[in-house]
């Protein structure tokens, strides 16, 4: 436990669901798919030809002289975290910028460039490659056009821990802030490769649905004809403040982020710990970090990402660690997977979940393994008195991360 | 051959793509960096797309030359 107490101040999202966060929030609690078919020519080759697409193409938001020198993952990044900081009422404002962090990943990175841009350099050689490739394709772009749009001054952390990424960007703000080096973060995840590559390699390990016929079922989580994730663009980003910095401007605060756990297997590069005993050591130490334990954690924004394995894995944890009575969902079922973008998206969630006293649904849970034997909000949304909520995010690799967000 | 006036125009449709210069800005006596806020590496964008749109080699030791539209101008009369 820390002395410091770290709130939430703003938010902001672009997403399959909307293009900011009020609209991807109302696309949750009514309970919408953002999955849909690929209508991109190269989809006709693969075996996976469904993908959660952004609602609002960053091209309509930003300026396209600008477009030109940013990847579609710092893009997404920049329209987020712009949100953020406008929804915290920082934009504009005097704050002392040398106490000013950024922590923001991606898993995969500037993918899009490095593939667009190598299919330049093979067809027309090398004058052709745009001078501004390596700032676009190298992985801490998103947190440092972030740093550069807002000023910046006290560090600009990427996270690169895959589907755990946008988790750990929070985790490591909450870090900063507590050891005194920021009293701001902008903290999130970005993730924007949606191109044949990833999808061949993904597809070819078998972790993708493939239920091409019916995008808006495939993601499944629990559900005994989940099939794999179904692959998903976004970017979330928060603002994190030191609550008595929040308190001297008057800022509005959405939440607590009381607590964070972050482990890792130590197991497999790419399976999950089939007990989840990183996954439940994430969430004891998020919940003792909070100064809880697991009888106050009411709901769980789980990882749950619709493959077979996983799903089920995440719930043996969960009882270790938490117990049988928090209400789960997994907003993926209608996100899609937005891999480094996951966990900040998933925080959004929790934290609205917590604000608004609801849990979000978990849409295509029709047929629930035997082995679910915990509540989960399905179909619809559940209104519940949510004092404290966990986000759990993990990522190949074996990294896992668990945030604990309370009331303020 | 063309012109010095349409080979100004034709910078100035490939200053508007690349780095969202207004195409009225550009005239002879203008300094890319100074007037036309070209940065070094829009400064290469610009560099190839001329050497695509006029037919000319621009080496790179040329291009530190041309510090404003009319010896761009001038660089490209004299060698396409």
């Amino acid at each position: 436990m820390s002395n410091v107490d770290v709130v939430v101040t703003g938010l902001g999202a672009t997403t399959p669901l909307g293009g900011d966060v009020a609209s991807t929030w109302d696309a949750m609690l009514a309970g919408r798919s953002g999955v849909s078919t690929i209508t991109a020519e190269w989809a006709e080759q693969l075996t996976v030809k469904i993908a959660a697409q952004l609602k609002v193409d960053p091209s309509e938001v930003i300026e396209r002289v600008r477009m030109r020198r940013l990847d579609r993952s710092e893009a997404i990044a920049l329209i987020a975290a712009k949100q953020a900081w406008a929804d915290a009422g920082l934009e504009g404002s005097e704050i002392d910028k040398e106490r000013l962090a950024v922590s923001l990943g991606s898993g995969i990175g500037g993918a899009l460039t490095l593939l667009n841009q190598d299919d330049i350099l093979e067809q027309s050689g090398q004058r052709k490659v745009s001078p501004h490739t390596v700032p676009m394709l190298m992985p801490n772009g998103p947190a440092a056009w972030v740093g550069i749009e807002l000023g910046a001054q006290a560090g600009v952390h990427a996270m690169a821990s895959a589907c755990a990424t946008g988790a750990e960007a929070m985790a490591l703000g909450l870090d900063i802030i507590r050891s005194g080096r920021a009293d701001v973060v902008l903290a999130g995840g970005t993730e924007a490769v949606i191109h044949p590559l990833p999808f061949a390699g993904f597809a070819n390990m078998r972790a993708m649905s493939t239920r091409n016929d019916e995008p808006e079922k495939a993601s499944r989580p629990w559900d005994k004809g989940r099939d794999g994730f179904v692959f998903g663009e976004g970017a979330g980003a928060v603002v994190l403040e030191r609550a008595e910095h929040a308190k001297a401007r008057g800022a509005r605060v959405y939440a607590r982020l009381a607590g964070a756990g972050i482990t890792s297997d130590g197991f497999d590069i790419v399976q999950p710990d089939p007990e989840c005993k990183g996954g439940a050591r994430a969430m004891s130490r998020a919940i003792r970090d909070a100064g809880l334990t697991g009888a106050d954690i009411v709901h769980v924004n789980a990882h749950a990402t619709s493959t077979p394995v996983g799903d089920m894995g995440e719930i043996v944890g969960i009882k270790a660690a938490v117990g049988t009575h928090p209400v789960l969902t997994s907003t993926k079922s209608m996100s899609g997977h937005l891999l480094g973008a996951a966990g900040a998206l998933e925080s959004i969630a929790t934290i609205l979940a917590i604000r608004d006293s609801v849990v979000p649904p978990t849409i295509n849970l029709d047929d629930p393994d035997e082995r679910l034997d915990l509540d989960v909000a399905a179909h619809k949304a559940r209104p519940l008195d949510i004092p404290a909520a966990m986000n759990n995010s993990f990522g190949f690799g074996g990294h896992n991360v668990a945030l604990v967000f309370t009331r303020a | 051959m063309a012109t010095r006036g349409e080979i100004t125009s034709g910078l100035a449709e490939i200053l508007e793509e690349v780095a969202g210069v207004n195409p009225d800005d550009v005239a002879e006596e203008k300094s890319f960096t100074d007037d036309l806020d070209v940065d070094s590496l829009s400064m290469v964008e610009v560099v190839v797309a001329a050497e695509e749109k006029f037919g000319v080699k621009i080496p790179d030791n040329e291009v530190q030359n041309l510090k404003t539209v009319g010896d761009a101008v001038s660089y490209i009369e004299a060698n396409h």
